[in-house]
This record gives C-alpha cells, sequence and structure tokens, in this order.
C-alpha cells in the first residue's frame, strides 16, 4: 500500500485533455454515422428486396450477439488481412458506428412501423413518390419519436468508447495509460478518467433531455 | 474459409467459453444481490439511504465499465486490495451490472398497482408484509424481462476481462488473430459460442417468464 497521492495528476492535465478531446470527437462522429447507418439498415430490414434484406437481417443479428471488443479486433485486423490500412482511429469509428447502428435500426424500426399509415397514404395521395413519403414524411417522425432511446444508445456509445483504447487510439483511458506509465499512479490516474467520463455524461445527458423538450417529449 | 483451422483451434475456445460462462455466473450473483440491496435503500424511507442508492447507481451507469475494472484491477493495490484478474473481474463486472439490474428491479416495483399497497396497508399489513407479500411476488414476474436483457448484456460485457488478460473467449480469439492472421475464421468461432451462450442464456429467461405466469 502506497497511499493515494492526487497531486500527481495536473502535471498531465494536457495530455488527459487531448485524449478527452479525442473521445469526445470518436463520440460525436460515431454517434452521428451509427444513426444515419441504423435508419439505412432498417429501411433496407423492412422495404429492401430479400437479396438486401437478408444480409442486413444477419449482420445486425450477428453483431447484436457478440461483444464491441471482438468486433473491434475483427475490423482493425481484418482490413488490413483484406488490404485495407487504415488508421486505429478509422477502425475504431468503423467499428462502434456499426455496433450501435445496428441497435440504432432496431430501435428505429420498430419506429417506422409505429408511424400511423394514414401519414403515408396523405403523402402518396398529394404525390409523393415511395421513397420520398420515407424520407421526408415517416422517417422524420420515427426519429423524433425514437429521441430518448436514440439518446440512450448515444450514452452508452460514449462509455463503451474507451473499448478503442484497447486497439491503439489515444483517447482519454489511452492517455491516462500512458500518464500511469510514468507514474505509477494507476488508481488516481483511473479515477480522474471515471470523473472526467461522469461529466462529459451529465453534459450529454442534459443536452438530450433539451432536446427531447425542444421537440415535444419529454421522459 | 479456413475450416481445418476452426477444426484445428475449436477445443481451445471451447475451453475458454467455459470461463467466459464461469465468469458470466459470478457477476451474475453479484449482481443481483448488490442490486437487491441497492434497490431496497432507494425505496427506503430514510433520505440518507435513497440518496447513497440513487448516487451508487448514477455513478456506476455514468462512467465506463472498462475504467471500473481498471480501477479494481490495477488501482485496487494501491488502496490494498490485490486480486487475481479473474476475480477482479468478476467483482468489478458484478457490480457494474448491479447499477443496471437495481433499475430494473425498481422499474418491477414501482410498476405494481398502488392499489395493492394501498388496499394490504388498509387492511392492517405493515410496510414490509405488505411489500414482502404482495409487492414483490408481483414485481418479480415484471423484472424477468428486463434483469434478462441485463444478463445478456453481462454476458457481452465480459469481453472486457480480456483487457486485464484472463483467458476468457475474447482474449483467446485476439490471441489467435494475432498468431494464425486469419481474423473472419477467428471471428466465426467466437461469435458462433457466444451465440450459443445467448441464445441458451435467453431460452432459460423465457422459460422463468413462462413458469411463472404459469404459476398464478
Amino acid at each position: 500500500m502506497q497511499g493515494l497521492d492526487f497531486s500527481v495528476v495536473p502535471p498531465y492535465w494536457a495530455l488527459l485533455g487531448e485524449g478527452l478531446w479525442w473521445t469526445v470527437l470518436i463520440s460525436s462522429v460515431s454517434s452521428l454515422v451509427s444513426v444515419v447507418a441504423g435508419v439505412g439498415f432498417a429501411l433496407l430490414v423492412l422495404y429492401g428486396v430479400p437479396v438486401a434484406q437478408y444480409p442486413v437481417r444477419f449482420f445486425m443479428w450477428l453483431f447484436m450477439g457478440t461483444p464491441l471488443l471482438l468486433q473491434l479486433f475483427l475490423i482493425y485486423f481484418g482490413l488490413v488481412q483484406i488490404g485495407i490500412d487504415i488508421p486505429a482511429v478509422g477502425a475504431g469509428i468503423i467499428g462502434l458506428s456499426l455496433h450501435f447502428a445496428v441497435y440504432n435500426a432496431d430501435i428505429l424500426r420498430a419506429g417506422i412501423v409505429a408511424v400511423d399509415t394514414g401519414q403515408t397514404e396523405a403523402a402518396r395521395s398529394l404525390g409523393f413518390g415511395r421513397w420520398q413519403t420515407l424520407f421526408n414524411i415517416v422517417v422524420p417522425q420515427a426519429l423524433r419519436s425514437t429521441l430518448p432511446a436514440l439518446g440512450s444508445m448515444m450514452v452508452a456509445l460514449l462509455k463503451e468508447s474507451s473499448i478503442v483504447s484497447m486497439i491503439g487510439i489515444t483517447e482519454l483511458v489511452h492517455s491516462a495509460q500512458l500518464a500511469i506509465s510514468e507514474t505509477y499512479r494507476p488508481f488516481e490516474f483511473y479515477l480522474t478518467v471515471a470523473a472526467l467520463y461522469y461529466i462529459v455524461n451529465l453534459i450529454l445527458e442534459a443536452g438530450l433531455h433539451g432536446i427531447e423538450r425542444k421537440v415535444g417529449l419529454s421522459r | 474459409m479456413d475450416f481445418a483451422l476452426i477444426l484445428r483451434v475449436l477445443p481451445v475456445f471451447v475451453a475458454a467459453a467455459w470461463t467466459t460462462i464461469g465468469i458470466s455466473l459470478i457477476s451474475l450473483v453479484i449482481g443481483l444481490a448488490v442490486a437487491a440491496v441497492v434497490t431496497t435503500a432507494r425505496l427506503s424511507q430514510v433520505v440518507a439511504l435513497r440518496f447513497l442508492g440513487a448516487a451508487y447507481v448514477s455513478i456506476f451507469r455514468g462512467t465506463p465499465a472498462l475504467i471500473q475494472i481498471f480501477l479494481l484491477y490495477f488501482g485496487g493495490p494501491q488502496v490494498g486490495i490485490q486480486l487475481e484478474p479473474f476475480a477482479a473481474g468478476a467483482i468489478a463486472l458484478g457490480l457494474n451490472i448491479a447499477a443496471y439490474m437495481a433499475e430494473s428491479m425498481r422499474g418491477g416495483i414501482l410498476a405494481v398497482d398502488r392499489g395493492q399497497m394501498e388496499a394490504a396497508r388498509s387492511l392492517g399489513f405493515g410496510r414490509g408484509r405488505t411489500m414482502a407479500w404482495i409487492v414483490l411476488p408481483q414485481a418479480a414476474r415484471l423484472m424477468i424481462r428486463p434483469l434478462g436483457v441485463n444478463a445478456v448484456a453481462l454476458v457481452k460485457g465480459t469481453a472486457l476481462v480480456a483487457t486485464i488478460s484472463v483467458v476468457e473467449l475474447t482474449y483467446t480469439a485476439q490471441r489467435f488473430i494475432g498468431s494464425t492472421y486469419k481474423p473472419f475464421e477467428i471471428f466465426a468461432v467466437t461469435a458462433v459460442l457466444y451465440m450459443i451462450m445467448i441464445y441458451g442464456l435467453t431460452l432459460l429467461i423465457g422459460a422463468l417468464d413462462r413458469a411463472y405466469a404459469e404459476e398464478r
């Protein structure tokens, strides 16, 4: 037992700050991509031709049943093997985006089905095309009604982004590990990092709550 | 697909799957026990206990499970807690899932019609006895599915202990991807084993839910 000494943390604020910046950046980009891809997957599963529908269904089933860490190893090492050499950050963003796109697609599928069929009928009778109706009328309403569920996926994504440190991306956890390798003070640094995640998480939840209020939903 | 490779590595992966099952079961028991305590605290009439229960849920749900594992395994020795990777992983995962399970338990209890509590109280049952004999039996049924979702998430969450070198499925996958350079084959084997575990667990939860429905 060596006791705790939090004075070792301040000299590393710059390093942790940079890590935090990468965590926020990776989480934001992945959240956005995961919602867009989630809409795409949901539409394919609901309205796609069988040849497109079944591969997507299989992929969703596969990614829902396996851990993110395993998927990251597959993407990071798999892409290299088939000749695509992208930086770790790219692999991390692809992995997080796909992992959460699958859950978002599941949420959105239910949301799209729940939109009143009268909306589609009205739009079609006003001369909107099939896909035009989906993208302009149905999907926006589905996004609005599923916002709380999509929001909790974003909250989960922020926390799970810590896992990309395992393929060597210098985000918050990895920068803490660098600091620990110099100071041998894991407790102080991991506790600091936990506090930083907690604060960012609170800000994200407040932001999501604000958006929900703005579009007329409340939890 | 190199099927010869898949057959050759299969026994190692099956052994690793047993470690995943073991750590899942231990974490599940810890999670359920801690969640029961936290839920009792959150529904207590003592303000301080309610606050502690809510703080537990908020802190464990508001920070990454990976950090909780690292804090216990790497940071533990600094505060006098020295644990093997398996024990540290199982305890950290159990404490983490307990926060989510406490939410499921509270949801189940609050979903029981208030009238049930009021009727029992007006018939002269005490608060504790009303909870134990009237509310909890009804809430238990409502908790099975949400707790099942937590348990499935826990099985996938055990992959995180690969980072503190517990030789479970994902750790074994990582090692073999590194030594064989066949990421797709190794992923296929690992994914099938996870799927079997999760499918089995889902069947079990469904059976529990039905058994409970028939009994009442």
